[in-house]
């Protein structure tokens, strides 16, 4: 089936079976990274994207469901010139991440979370991403790199 | 510095340098207490290590794999501090098996002290080396030059660089052991916070993962998995799958089966309707009680310590307890990956094992070929935290690609593949007596464990391999052994640290897995660091003692109390009594004995009606020898405190007679980020020591920590891991 997806600005024509989810089409028809597999079935947010700004399970949806929508994934965040996004600079500063496998879709949730509450608690946070599992233990220093992008965001 | 993914698979060609004129004398200084470090002694030629290039890039090359631990920027600081040149020039070479020093596995905390160990000694001598050419060129002794990010300086002004000096030559020369190193007040890096070399490129959303490996000729392998231990295949309708869309082949043998198709979502399609045609059988042959089946078991017993009591003065009172661990695994959030490409004549796998020379060989072995036929390429994974599925799956993408020549053929196992495939850390049971004074000091001290393997990794031997050993001539899995000291496995931190005057160590190990077991992260360590923590805070409830206070009075490793005070104080531990409900314990190990000393101090709540626990905050102390990179270690020791901690509070794996019944997140749940405590760690650095190691540090003393504070908390004692509000009921009951 042929259909189009706008993917970090961009309109994509794709043809794959109707069923195919999302997280195989940004990886294997658009050559992105951002989506990670980790679960398939999504319940640890390793594949997380945004659909018109809200988090998206890429790994449940099939993507011909999606056609109106604005995709972004992990490329997309960084300004079009290039430069990190906030987000992006905090996680670096925080040294946020061991493996960093559960990283990608970490930036993702909390781009969701910070664009529909830029100022969160901590416990805010914390709630919003206990759905991303991480299995190295990055956890806290995560929620400091959100707090951080969040206090940067706001200046 | 940067670590390339797309490296060419080919050497150059390098001119060789001839250094006829110096002698090992040249160097002058006498030869290393020791001799060389481990892996420098094994891989003595300095151009194993380090490259110079004309265009200024040093290429540093380690055995030892980036895990998320870290590793290649530590290693990074050691060289450019030895070597006196700029971090960011040099290039990581790492786990690459034409190209890289063969170092082995990446695991036991052993990465900092073989690798780190033989960097800092091959750069030492690989400078002092150019700094004999230097003189040589400039007309100077030696010993009146100085080095700046490689640029050499006579006293009159005269330089000359280390590129020019070594550009397109290789440094063919072996380590003397006659270099010393740089005193640690001259070093510019080791010690400071580097960041991770590793982390920009993954935060930026770069092809640096194995699963992010493309080429041109990239196809999609799935395994379709016998659904229970054991199980056989009895047949199977490939007819029906080889006509879908996108199947390029279906692949039997034996009891391996498995499509490539051109896309991954086709593969996985394709794959679930081979399973559906597929009939296997099985076998209801797992022991739901492993615990009870392990002691009833055929044993290997070793006394492994055995040291009577110097006095014979009558003991006051004996105690005895038992405690258990339960199967768990490692649970990486990336399912295992691997890509193998056939060009008829080499076969290259690339792959995130932590023994990528060993597996190389197994996988040469499995397909008969010979080993130089196969190239081994560490790329990056998902933290594995032990032998997980990695080295399966390679062997999965080298069978399907040997049959599809031409074709880079990708297997990325599926969560449950992973969660019900991997191999697990092995459940166990700890059984200790101790004889006590009037006191309640220990006099005598008996402790025995019950235990299946703890290594089970490949080792070069196609029959550790799933794949190997389900092909139509199947590959025998070699009987798994323990082992022995000074590391241990089953019975790693089994002898305690404790100044017992009477001590002794049995254990029983059961070579036979009804479950598949292996390495996680501190091998039988975790469960007997628990016991024995658990029990030292027993005796000392029993003795009326605060736990911090017995502890250190029957101790006299002065780090190992260094340690023990500093978690006490960062976490202010007082004798102060504690809210309704709230308790807060501790728990103490040197790893393996020999390598970092960790103190964790954790306080709770437990809910008084649905007894669940919530860990309020967590403070550790270590002592990792001299510390290379602060932050770098203090990741590592509260990511492991934090695993520990789900581990200890959640994990164990459901299984019932016949199959695994843990085979996602919901049926094997691990601590989310509400549930995640704050935590401080605290290091004390010890400049000029030897790097201890501390990655797996944490595993053992958190789960110890926990149970005793529950115990503070509540009153009850539990010995079972994990610590669920079920288990907690449970042992209220009967006191
Ligand atoms: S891969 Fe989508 S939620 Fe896990
Ligand atoms: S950093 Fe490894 S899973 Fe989160």
């Amino acid at each position: 089936m042929s259909f189009t997806l706008k993917v970090n600005g961009r309109a994509h024509t794709v043809d794959v079976p109707e069923d195919t989810p999302l997280l195989y089409v940004l990886r294997d028809e658009l050559g992105l990274n951002g989506a990670k597999y980790g679960c398939g079935v999504g319940q640890c947010g390793a594949c997380t994207v945004l659909s018109n700004g809200t988090s998206l399970r890429s790994c449940v949806v099939p993507a011909a469901r999606l056609g109106g929508r604005e995709l972004t994934t992990l490329e997309g965040l960084r300004a079009p010139d290039g430069a990190p996004h906030p987000l992006q600079k905090a996680f670096l500063a925080e040294q946020a991440g061991q493996c960093a496998y559960c990283i990608p879709g970490m930036l993702m949730a909390a781009a969701a979370l910070l664009r529909e509450k830029p100022r969160p608690s901590e416990a805010e946070i914390r709630t919003a991403l206990d759905a991303n599992l991480c299995r190295c233990g990055s956890h806290n220093r995560i929620v400091r790199a959100i707090q951080r992008a969040a206090a940067e965001l706001a200046k | 510095m940067s670590t390339p993914v797309d490296r060419r698979t080919v050497l150059k060609g390098s001119l060789v340098l001839a250094f006829s004129l110096m002698g090992p004398h040249a160097l002058g200084a006498a030869p290393r207490p020791g001799g060389l470090p481990r892996s420098l002694r094994a891989h003595p030629r300095l151009d194993a290590w380090l490259e110079i290039s004309a265009d200024g890039v040093v290429t540093l090359k380690t055995g030892k794999v980036e895990l998320g631990q870290g590793v290649l920027t530590a290693l990074g600081q050691i060289c450019a501090d030895e070597l006196d040149v700029d971090f960011s020039r040099l290039t990581l070479v790492s786990g690459d098996t034409v190209r890289s020093p063969d170092e082995g596995t990446t695991a036991g905390s052993m990465s900092m002290p073989e690798s780190g160990t033989a960097v800092r000694h091959a750069a030492a001598e690989a400078r002092a080396l150019l700094l004999e050419m230097a003189g040589q060129h400039l007309g100077v002794k030696a010993s009146r030059l100085r080095v700046k990010d490689g640029l050499i300086t006579a006293p009159g002004g005269r330089s000359v660089t280390y590129w020019s000096l070594m550009g397109g030559k290789s440094l063919n020369r072996e380590a003397t052991g006659t270099v010393s190193p740089k005193p640690p007040g001259e070093r510019r890096y080791i010690g400071r916070p580097v960041p991770r070399v590793d982390l920009p490129a993954k935060v930026m959303g770069e092809p640096v993962f194995v699963q992010d490996f493309r080429s041109d000729t990239l196809v999609h392998g799935r395994v379709v998995r016998a659904p229970s231990p054991g199980a056989s295949l009895v047949e199977v309708d490939t007819a029906r799958v080889e006509g879908l869309p996108g199947v390029l082949k279906v692949v039997r043998d034996g009891d391996f089966l498995a499509v490539i198709a051109t896309r991954e979502w086709l593969a996985i399609k394709a794959a679930a309707s081979l399973a559906e045609t597929a009939r296997w059988r099985e076998q209801e042959a797992l022991p739901v009680d492993v615990h009870a089946w392990l002691l009833e078991q055929p044993t290997q017993d070793t006394v492994i310590e055995d040291t009577p009591r110097p006095t014979d003065e009558a003991s006051a009172r004996t105690v005895e307890a038992r405690y258990r661990r339960p199967y768990q695994m490692h649970g990486a959030i990336g399912p295992s990956c691997a890509v193998a490409e056939w060009d008829g004549d080499v076969l290259t796998v690339h792959s995130h094992s932590q023994s990528i020379f060993d597996t190389t060989e197994a996988i040469a072995r499995m397909l008969r070929l010979p080993t130089d036929k196969v190239h081994g390429r560490h790329l990056q994974g998902s933290g594995c935290y032990g032998h997980n599925g990695a080295d399966d799956a390679a062997a999965d993408a080298a069978l399907l690609a040997h049959a599809l020549p031409g074709r880079a053929v990708r297997v990325q196992w599926s969560r449950e593949d992973e969660h019900a495939c991997e191999p697990y850390g092995s459940a166990m049971v700890m059984k200790v007596r101790a004889g006590v004074s009037d006191r309640g000091d220990v006099l005598d001290w008996d402790y025995e464990l019950w235990s299946m393997p703890h290594g089970t990794r490949p080792g070069g031997n196609p029959g550790n391999l799933l794949a190997g050993r389900s092909r139509a001539s199947p590959f025998r899995m070699p009987v798994p052994r323990n082992g022995g000291p000074p590391s241990y496995a089953a019975d790693r931190n089994a002898i305690p640290l404790y100044a017992f005057p009477g001590r002794k160590v049995t254990t029983h190990f059961v070579p036979r897995m009804p479950l598949r077991v292996s390495s996680m992260r501190a091998l039988g360590a975790y469960g007997n660091v628990f016991a024995i923590e658990s029990f030292m805070d027993e005796l000392a409830h029993a003795a009326g003692a605060d736990p911090v206070d017995f502890r250190l009075r029957q101790l006299q490793d002065a780090r190992a109390r260094a340690v023990i005070l500093k978690a006490a104080e960062r976490f202010g531990w007082s004798p102060a009594p504690r809210p309704p409900g709230r308790g807060r314990g501790i728990g103490f190990a040197r790893y393996k004995n020999l390598a970092s000393y960790c103190a964790v101090c954790v306080e709770v709540s437990v809910d008084p009606k649905t007894r669940a626990v919530r860990v309020l905050r967590a403070v550790l102390a270590a002592d990792a020898g001299e510390v290379v990179n602060p932050d770098g270690l203090v990741n590592q020791l509260e990511g492991g405190l934090i695993q520990s901690l789900s581990w200890s509070l959640k994990e164990a794996v459901r299984y019932d007679a016949r199959r695994v019944l843990s085979r996602d997140w919901s049926t094997y749940p691990i601590l989310t980020f509400s549930e995640v405590p704050p935590v401080d760690v605290a290091l004390i650095d010890r400049p000029g020591e030897p790097f201890l190691g501390a990655g797996e540090a944490a595993q053992g003393p958190t789960a110890a920590a926990l149970a005793n504070a529950v115990f503070d908390a509540t009153g009850v004692r539990v010995r079972d891991l994990p610590l669920t509000p079920e288990r907690l009921a449970a042992s209220g009951k009967q006191g």
